[in-house]
């Protein structure tokens, strides 16, 4: 069966297939938007353990997502792996530099003799939900309002803005897109960090994570506005049957009438975050995690599946409209798309298996006498 | 011919190799400790006794420690492949991210929902569960191994590919032959079980200490005897596959193998360099001699080259300017040809532009006669094409000198910690307090000796290092450089205090 499908159909599917992995990174990033709530929301030490210590036997999968939306990409779409990393050098770089400080901080945090000191570790986590999280938003945003770059006949990458990237923070929909979702983490995180700690005697602790669930959404929703009502309004990047890239008006919202499987993906995710943070901030629920990370997804997807497709270059180039990106010309081979596609059936055991061991490790709530010892984070 | 900004390719070329060499400070290590943890805890699953469990449990917070590090020396590498190196990421996305992007589906997530369960699931999951998570985790962290070093050994011998004149770039043909290339497997194997040996090595050396110091010496009894065994299996294989990668080299290589062994004019029944001292004034073609002093086996080279005792191995010389003798094609002809395929590559794209589909048909087949050499086409002159012979030399026999010695050192340990005199045999604990050291000495000079002695090509013959680069201006590699030699030295440096005070608390219970 994966032998017959043609060219069109294979990169359609890799498109997805990226931004599957790409949303679900979104919602792992309850990881990060959980780090920077530490100082908010846990007010002794034992409950800082607890936020570190169920944050942190989370992190590896949230990196993990984002290695490997790097390798899909690479591996599905190299022209734009090669133009986006090659040429925004900067953004990824400080995206990099993020994670990589993020990595040996629940290790290192706890330990004796650390060298730095638990509150530099700690300042290093909340630089990854911070500064991480709102570059990679800023980076996502130029799906829509385009980047700096030209490609020369052989397909080598000219960057013509001197910040190298940089300077998709400073555009205010990129940067809001990026602030939407540094904030929509923060709700994650406190949504999953109440679903996973037990609580007895603490509720105090309780209260302030469904308070924080409230006040990150009301900052997240100007900003979620802003997006949404721009990306309607604004003009796009379209791409006609002779391949043609030119600016067309309101191209995003005729994208989303034009198929409205994406806007339902986008309306439903949206009211599924919506409905979870009512439920966790006003109903008592603990649960809401698994309904805004539903729907964190599913506005993921619609966000990705806007950029890509309906004739739309997903990573357009301001300066030279020739140059942008499609799904259809950034990508790889038939060959190697349609061997990553048996390679990809594998995917739903991978997910069940991590589903399975997610599970029997949080069946029960992570309780204050399991993170005091001094091999907890 | 081609303007390219040396200083950027070698900043560039720096950048990789720090961050690579950091890498691999902790990356074998965790290959080798994460079966010998799952090797220990095996032992207390089958015994029962708390003992194993607490022996398990030490060597696995050293093991989290380690990890952790590695994960974060790891990501950039990955990504710096598009931010340094943007015109290969193009190239041969097509072949190359394949592998990465099977590392990160199949391997990554192993590790990670695994280790969660290692080191937190002692009390929420069953004994049997954990231990099957261990060794989750370490077949993980090897299969990891595997996809990285495919994509490695693709550019060290291009195989199942073909390139595409109308993309420009190289194309995936065989997904198998990629996989299963002689390349890929003897460099899989030889850098895992180095990576076992390591492994091997660090149990030894911190229980030597232990031994050395009279604390937890049950414990470190226990643990060299079982991480001897180990590395004595690691060590025999890690030559096995070693003596297959260097036949791999001679046949795919033969520049590479001809700076690690010295060898400028080739000679039928070639000894080998067991030892020796590089003369570095010598250049390819002059005539002096290539060593101020050496130690040579007559006729090993042409056998472990060629599996023939007197055939021919061609040296450098033969390899720059070629040996019609021994049908050697030099740097100088491929030069040649090359620069022809890479002036009618642009007449075909130039043809394919100005829609003139007969210019374009014939600069394809002029192109098309030539393309094996279009590598060579980029070189400035036929010497380009070696590599440092110094490096390479002394990287490989430091590299097989410290190889040769560990066997040495695990069977003494054996021998005496099952003879019941290992705690006063006193000349043989700092020996192996400083095995570790060396081990990792061994690790280091073996990827110098791989990346070094392929040089100039980042795809052997079809792509030389200067033209994989992404178009920067050197400042911003020199700035990022920069922050991750001190990050990264920051990061070391707190691993090692962490690492240091973890060994000096020892195992709970014991």
């Amino acid at each position: 069966m994966i032998a017959n499908l043609d060219y069109g159909t294979l990169q359609q599917l890799w498109w997805i297939l990226c931004s599957v992995v790409g949303s679900l990174f979104l919602f792992l990033t309850f990881v990060q938007g959980g780090n920077t709530l530490l100082w908010q929301v846990a007010k002794n030490d034992v409950e800082s353990a607890l936020v570190m210590n169920s944050l942190g036997r989370k992190w590896e999968m949230t990196f993990t997502t984002l290695v490997l939306f790097g390798g899909a990409l690479f591996a599905a779409f190299p022209k734009f792996y090669a133009t986006s990393f090659g040429g925004a050098y900067w953004v990824w770089m400080l995206i990099l530099f993020t994670f990589i400080i993020q990595a040996v901080s629940y290790e290192y945090r706890k330990k004796p003799d650390n060298f730095l000191g638990a509150k530099v570790y700690e300042f290093f986590l909340l630089i990854n939900g911070t500064v991480g999280v709102l570059l990679i938003g800023a980076a996502v945003g130029t799906f829509f309002t385009g980047s700096n770059f030209t490609l020369n006949v052989y397909n080598q990458v000219s960057w013509t803005h001197p910040m190298r990237g940089l300077e998709a923070a400073f555009s205010l929909f990129n940067l809001s897109l990026g602030l939407f979702l540094v904030f929509n983490a923060r709700v994650l995180g406190a949504m999953y960090l109440l679903n996973n700690i037990n609580f007895s005697a603490m509720d105090s602790f309780k209260a302030r994570l469904r308070k924080a669930v409230w006040v990150n959404f009301l900052c997240a929703l100007p900003f979620l506005l802003y997006v949404l009502a721009s990306l309607l309004l604004m003009q796009g990047f379209g791409v006609d049957e002779a391949g043609v890239v030119s600016m067309v008006a309101n191209k995003y919202l005729l994208n989303l009438l034009a198929m409205p499987l994406v806007l339902g993906l986008l309306l439903v995710g949206l009211v599924l975050v919506i409905l979870a943070v009512l439920a966790t901030a006003f109903k008592g629920s603990d649960k809401g995690i698994w309904l805004a990370g539903l729907g964190t997804v599913l506005v993921g997807l619609a966000v990705f599946f806007t950029a890509g497709f309906n004739n739309t270059p997903f990573y357009p180039s301001k300066v030279d409209l020739q140059s942008s990106l499609t799904i259809y010309n950034a990508s790889s081979s038939p060959y190697t798309l349609m061997a990553m596609t048996y390679v990809a059936l594998g995917i739903p055991f991978v997910l069940a298996y991590v589903a399975y061991v997610w599970r029997q490790m949080d069946s029960q709530k992570l309780a204050a006498h399991e993170v005091m010892d001094h091999e907890a984070y | 011919m081609v303007d390219v900004d040396l200083s950027l390719v070698n900043w560039s070329r720096a950048q990789f190799a720090l961050t690579a060499m950091y890498h691999w400070i902790f990356v074998p290590l965790t290959l080798g400790l994460s079966f010998l943890c799952a090797m220990f805890e095996s032992i207390y699953v089958r015994t029962g006794d708390e003992k194993w469990k607490a022996i398990t449990r030490f060597w696995m917070t050293l093991f989290g420690i380690n990890f952790a590090i590695g994960v974060a020396t790891g990501i950039i590498l990955e990504f710096q492949f598009g931010t340094n190196w943007s015109n290969y990421s193009w190239m041969v996305g097509d072949i190359f991210g394949a592998p990465l992007a099977i590392e990160g589906i199949f391997a990554f997530f192993l590790e990670a929902t695994f280790f969660a369960v290692m080191f937190f699931g002692w009390n929420r999951v069953s004994k049997g569960f954990h231990l099957f998570s261990t060794w989750m985790v370490a077949v993980g962290s090897n299969l990891s191994a595997l996809w990285i070093l495919v994509a490695n050994a693709w550019m060290q011998n291009p195989v199942g590919m073909a390139f595409n004149p109308e993309t420009a770039r190289f194309e995936m043909e065989n997904f198998w032959a990629v996989l299963f290339s002689p390349v890929a497997m003897s460099k899989f194997t030889h850098t895992t079980s180095s990576g076992f040996l390591l492994g091997s090595l660090f149990v030894v050396t911190v229980s030597c200490w232990y031994l050395l110091k009279g604390r937890h010496v049950e414990m470190a009894k226990k643990s060299i005897v079982v991480a001897s065994v180990f590395g004595l299996l690691a060590s025999a294989y890690v030559g096995f596959t070693g003596d297959e990668a260097a036949f791999e080299v001679a046949q795919k290589q033969p520049m590479k193998l001809a700076a690690f062994e010295g060898l400028y004019k080739g000679e039928q029944g070639a000894g080998l360099v067991a030892a020796g001292i590089i003369n570095g004034a010598k250049k390819p073609g002059d005539s002096q001699g290539p060593f101020l002093f050496e130690v040579k086996v007559p006729g090993l080279l042409s056998l472990l080259a060629n599996r023939a005792p007197g055939s021919f191995v061609p040296g450098i010389d033969d390899l720059v300017y070629g040996n019609s003798e021994q049908k050697v094609m030099g740097v100088a002809a491929k030069m040649k040809l090359g620069q022809l395929a890479v002036a009618d590559l642009a007449a075909f794209k130039q043809a394919r532009q100005e829609k003139n589909d007969g210019a374009a048909s014939e600069a394809l087949a002029r192109f098309s006669a030539n393309k094996e050499f279009l590598g060579y086409g980029y070189l400035d002159t036929p010497e380009e094409a070696v590599p440092p012979v110094s490096t390479a030399f002394y990287s490989f026999h430091i590299m097989v000198i410290l190889g040769s010695l560990f066997p040495v050192i695990f069977l003494a340990l054996l021998f005496f910690t099952l003879k019941g005199k290992i705690s006063e045999t006193r000349w043989l604990l700092p020996l192996g307090l400083l095995s570790f050291f060396l081990g990792l000495v061994a690790q280091q000079m073996g990827w110098v000796v791989a990346e070094v002695g392929r040089q100039p090509w980042a795809i052997q013959g079809l792509m030389p290092v200067k033209m994989a680069t992404t178009n920067l201006a050197v400042g911003h590699v020199q700035a990022t450089f920069f922050m991750f030699l001190g990050l990264f030295t920051l990061l070391l440096i707190a691993e090692i205090k962490i690492m240091l005070k973890q060994i000096s608390i020892g195992p709970e219970g014991l």
